[in-house]
């Protein structure tokens, strides 16, 4: 196989430029469709994946259980079952578990100065949950073990309560008041944007989990909202899961008291999961775009094989000729094979070009995420030659059909 | 052995349930090296022979040797490679692929010959234009040369693989008398150099410049004889 058949064919889509570079344009748009679609979709995919990332990966977040009566379950949550001491019992008896932070939330507003705020979120948490959560301080320091113990009135602020409260100024070092407590704030956390639920991450107190059970909520309980377990890898979480189970069901004595087949008291949540699901869930949104896509190309098909029909015809006295002078019925196939899929070929490069430019543009100017993956660009490569093949291969077969004698004498 | 040996072929086409013989019989014998003009009026049967004779249809029945080889044998495929070996030809209306150089125009044969390089090519293609002295147009398109230019540049592909056979159908049918005289003198400077040409043509004035006349009439021999007061171009 040598060039000479593609140079032939160039030769052939250039004699009839503008005709050519019109059936080109279907391939282009349905390439570029295809490109830009899947680039918007990965984008998606993987701005899914980052948001869930920063949300802690390899995490168990462990929630108390339901509380039943009877047979009648209230639901999760609706039982305070997770206690400061089962977090000890974690890091003690879970080899897996990395790290283990307790978490208890209430609501507080917060005032500086004459100014007020009400932070969505006021948590008291263990210093490992910035850790856990991949969320660094850009100013000031994290509170410490010593601050646990002793209860100390400190706290670290989100970006959206210093904008409210602070405008221009640094907050490190600045008093503030939570319920008429003095609290010294010690440390900025970076800014995180919204979460995949569209709330607003940055719209946050933290302080030391005793400070927060035993200052603010001033309640007696010795209970925690959430705790949340760390694995080395993400294919620790499995086995860690096991452990945390064994380890909060013995702590509850829930086999002693109840029997072994009682139900578990808490819940436990795999973030890996959550991300399997939302990963799944976008991939099936790109492939509907690229399926949609695809239609247009399709017809980009249809279109080349409209023209390479009227090319046939056209030429047909070209044919005849060729094969009078020892063209074969596979050399006349060749030819027009040839020239479809050249035209296909070069459509899907310049669709490639167009429809990569247009999804950097749109993820530049509307900061909408895409990327046009190196998988992306050889499906459509291999995808625009089999549209040419395919499409013109009933043009070719009927140009290699033709009786000499007959295409000679074509009028 | 004669180039071509023809013995008792017939030619039938259906139209439809109706069968109509083109050919009828028709035996004939061509040496080396000949000159032979085929004649006859419209539908006596010229244009069948000549596509017989050219290889690009096969006869109903009888037998059609060239160079030896059985034709009514061969496969479509092998028609073509035949050809492509053996048979130039040269048609009324040239026949060139437009918006392409004289030079690739007179190339194309070898682009399906066996054993040819881009090189050998080229070369060729020079030769055949030398010989029919339009070496100095070998960039021109079809459409900026002239009737009898475009006929050269056909037969100089005709030419370019070296055939047994050059067949021309109505090789002036397109073409004024003065530029006629300048194609037949041409097909003659081809046949004294010792190519073998056969020609279907419709003019007797044309005919005269054949060394060999065979006129048909209803897919049947009339006369076959030598040219009597042959007209020869000087140049």
């Amino acid at each position: 196989m040598t060039l000479m058949p593609f140079l032939m064919a160039l030769r052939a889509l250039d004699r009839n430029r503008v005709r050519s570079a019109l059936t080109m344009l279907g391939v282009i748009i349905g390439v570029a469709a295809v490109i830009a679609m899947v680039a918007i979709g990965q984008g998606a995919t993987q701005s899914v994946q980052k948001q869930i990332a920063s949300m802690g990966q390899n995490q168990l977040m462990i929630l108390p259980g339901s509380s039943s009566s009877g047979a009648v379950m209230f639901g999760s949550g609706t039982v305070q079952t997770l206690s400061p001491a089962d977090a000890v019992a974690i890091r003690r008896d879970c080899p897996s578990a990395v790290s283990v932070a307790v978490i208890v939330r209430t609501r507080a507003q917060i005032t500086y100065q004459d100014l007020n705020w009400a932070p969505a979120t006021v948590q008291g948490c263990d210093p490992d949950f910035l850790a856990v959560r991949e969320w660094p301080i850009v100013e000031g320091e994290n509170f410490s073990d010593a601050d646990i113990k002793n209860a100390a009135q400190v706290c670290l602020v989100g970006q959206t309560v210093v904008d409210n409260l602070f405008g221009g100024e640094s907050p490190v070092g600045q008093r503030v008041r939570l319920k008429g407590l003095p609290f010294r704030i010690i440390g900025v956390l970076d800014r995180k944007g919204a979460n995949t639920f569209g709330s607003d991450q940055d719209d946050v107190l933290l302080l030391p989990w005793t400070t927060c059970k035993k200052k603010l909520s001033g309640s007696t309980f010795n209970t925690v909202d959430q705790i949340l377990v760390t694995a080395a890898t993400s294919s620790a979480l499995a086995p860690l899961q096991e452990e945390v189970s064994a380890t909060l069901r013995a702590n509850h004595h829930l086999q002693r008291e109840r029997g072994p087949d009682a139900l578990d008291d808490f819940t436990i949540r795999n973030m890996t999961e959550l991300l399997g699901t939302m990963t799944q869930t976008t991939g099936i949104m790109t492939a509907l775009l690229a399926a949609i896509a695809s239609v247009s190309l399709l017809v980009g098909g249809i279109g080349i094989m409209n023209i390479m029909l009227v090319s046939v015809t056209e030429r047909t006295r070209e044919i005849g000729l060729r094969m009078a002078i020892g063209a074969r019925g596979r050399d006349v196939l060749a030819q027009f094979l040839v020239e479809s899929i050249v035209l296909s070929g070069i459509g899907g490069l310049l669709g490639i070009a167009l429809g990569g430019g247009g999804a950097l543009a749109v993820s530049y100017y509307a900061h909408w995420p895409a990327i046009v993956s190196p998988q992306s660009v050889v499906i459509a490569v291999v995808f625009s030659g089999a549209v040419g093949v395919i499409f013109g291969f009933y043009p070719a077969w009927r140009a290699s059909r033709l009786d000499p004698i007959d295409a000679l004498r074509y009028e | 052995m004669a180039l071509i040996e023809i013995v008792d072929v017939w030619k039938v086409y259906h139209m439809g349930d109706m069968e109509v013989p083109a050919l009828r019989g028709v035996s004939l014998q061509i040496q080396v090296g000949e000159f032979v003009a085929i004649m006859g009026s419209s539908g006596s049967g010229k244009s069948t022979l000549m596509s017989i004779l050219g290889g690009l249809d096969r006869p109903t029945r009888g037998r059609y040797l060239l160079d030896g080889i059985d034709v009514a044998e061969l496969s479509r495929d092998k028609l073509a490679r035949m050809r492509n070996d053996k048979i130039g030809f040269v048609f009324q209306s040239f026949n060139l692929l437009p918006r392409t150089s004289a030079l690739e125009n007179v190339e194309l044969p070898l682009y399906y010959a066996n054993g040819v390089n881009a090189k050998q090519r080229r070369e060729r293609a020079r030769e055949a234009l030398a010989k029919v002295a339009l070496s100095d147009r070998e960039g021109h398109r079809p459409n900026q040369l002239s009737g009898g230019q475009q006929q050269r540049v056909a037969i100089a592909r005709a030419l370019v693989n070296r055939p047994s056979l050059v067949l021309a159908d109505e090789p002036t049918g397109n073409l004024d008398s003065k530029v006629t005289v300048e194609i037949m003198g041409l097909l003659q400077d081809l046949n004294d150099a010792g190519n073998t040409v056969v020609f279907v043509t419709h003019e007797p004035d044309v005919a005269q410049y054949s060394k060999r006349k065979i006129v048909l009439r209803d897919g049947q021999i009339l006369t076959d004889e030598p040219v009597a007061e042959r007209s020869v171009v000087r140049r």
